[in-house]
């Protein structure tokens, strides 16, 4: 005791060690028990239903923007669908309006060239009856003059 | 003698010197248990003050306490791991809270100006009574924690990784708890006898900025001491694979 006493004490000392020592840890366990049920606890709880509350919330939020991801791209789908089958639709009526115009236009042509060929059968008609009662009156005109050259003989 | 007579004339310093209370025949160092009294009433007021009315949205005192908490909670769980931090994290937090509300309010309390008999009021944690039954109480954790967790498996630990560890582990059983107590034992103390010893020669100015290194002092003991408990905690109920 005398080499812990140096610094000046006449009674205990820096490394006096009685009842304090087991006292002090009955006391330290006694507010162990006291901050457990005062402060660790009740703190713990609040803060433990907040992080609850707020991880739930977090969850339920990517819940609901993959519910909308979802959404959106389905939307888009059906954008899509809708938009190909407008065209399709479209490319169908043009088809079939040129189909239209195309049956018109050979229908008119084939009259067209009809007509024309009657009047080519008319005009060679009227052209070979022209040419013969021609040649029948040049035969005519031919009798009546070698009849005529007899005559004054 | 030279040294002890020089040491004697501070007389204002009283090292050593304790107020004794006489219950039956055991004797108390009176002085330890009237600080730790006073500060562990102002702890609990303020922690009832603050735990009064628990919101959700924390309002000021609750912020500050749910951050000691959450402070308390990381320190558990990184010494002593995922598994059983719940179970140690009050004895911890009131180690860390003690330690620091008695470091702390013997630094920052003008301890002095009350007079007693004998001896005079300062940091629970500058009396070896104290430090000592903290650090037995952290060995007890540890072995009760190792051995609750693991039975008697926790032996393992002894010849962990290899058998030649024996000797040194049943060491350091003994110089865990001698080394807890002793650190905080000397730090405090050397820091109350520095800023005593200069404002004792020099009272203006000079120890100011050596309180204020006594405050990180405390506060880092504080901390340094829930750490290890919580490591050595967590040592013992390690699973070993």
């Amino acid at each position: 005791m005398l080499a812990f006493n140096f610094f000046g004490a006449t009674e205990g000392g820096l490394f006096d060690i009685n009842a304090t020592l087991p006292l002090m840890a009955i006391q330290v366990v006694a507010l162990t028990y006291i901050l457990n049920a005062l402060f660790f606890k009740p703190v713990g709880n609040v803060v433990e239903k907040r992080e609850k509350f707020v991880s739930n919330n977090i969850i339920e939020a990517k819940n609901k923007l993959s519910e909308v991801k979802k959404l959106e791209a389905d939307l888009l789908s059906q954008l899509q669908s809708a938009r190909s089958e407008a065209q399709r639709i479209v490319s169908e009526a043009e088809n079939e309006s040129d189909k239209l115009y195309k049956e018109a236009l050979e229908l008119a042509n084939n009259e067209a060239n009809a007509s024309k060929e009657k009047a080519r059968l008319e005009i060679e008609s009227q052209t070979s009856a022209a040419r013969e009662q021609l040649s029948k009156q040049a035969g005519d005109l031919s009798e009546l003059i070698v009849n005529r050259l007899i005559l004054e003989k | 003698m030279f040294f002890n007579s020089l040491l004697t004339n501070f007389a204002a310093l009283e090292v050593g010197q304790h107020l004794y209370w006489q219950i039956g025949n055991i004797r108390l160092h009176g002085q330890v248990f009237l600080t730790s009294w006073i500060l562990l009433g102002a702890l609990l007021v303020f922690i009832s003050l603050g735990t009064k009315k628990m919101e959700n949205d924390p309002k000021g005192l609750q912020n500050l306490l749910e951050f000691l908490w959450d402070y308390i909670r990381d320190l558990a769980r990184t010494q002593i791991g995922e598994k059983v931090y719940r179970d140690w994290m009050p004895f911890i937090g009131t180690l860390f809270l003690f330690v620091f509300v008695s470091n702390w309010g013997g630094a920052l309390i003008p301890w002095r100006l009350i007079k007693l008999p004998s001896g005079e009021l300062g940091a629970p944690t500058a009396d070896i009574n104290t430090t000592i039954a903290l650090a037995l109480l952290v060995s007890l954790s540890y072995f009760y924690a190792g051995l609750s967790n693991k039975g008697w498996r926790y032996f393992e630990y002894y010849v962990h990784p290899t058998p030649i560890m024996l000797p040194f582990k049943i060491l350091e059983d003994f110089t865990k708890p001698l080394s807890l107590s002793f650190r905080l034992f000397g730090n405090i103390l050397a820091d109350e006898l520095v800023v005593g010893v200069l404002v004792f020669l020099v009272p203006l100015i000079l120890p100011i900025p050596v309180m204020f290194l006594g405050l990180f002092t405390s506060a880092i003991q504080a901390l340094i001491f829930a750490t290890l408990a919580a490591y050595y905690i967590g040592e013992a109920v390690e699973e070993h694979h």
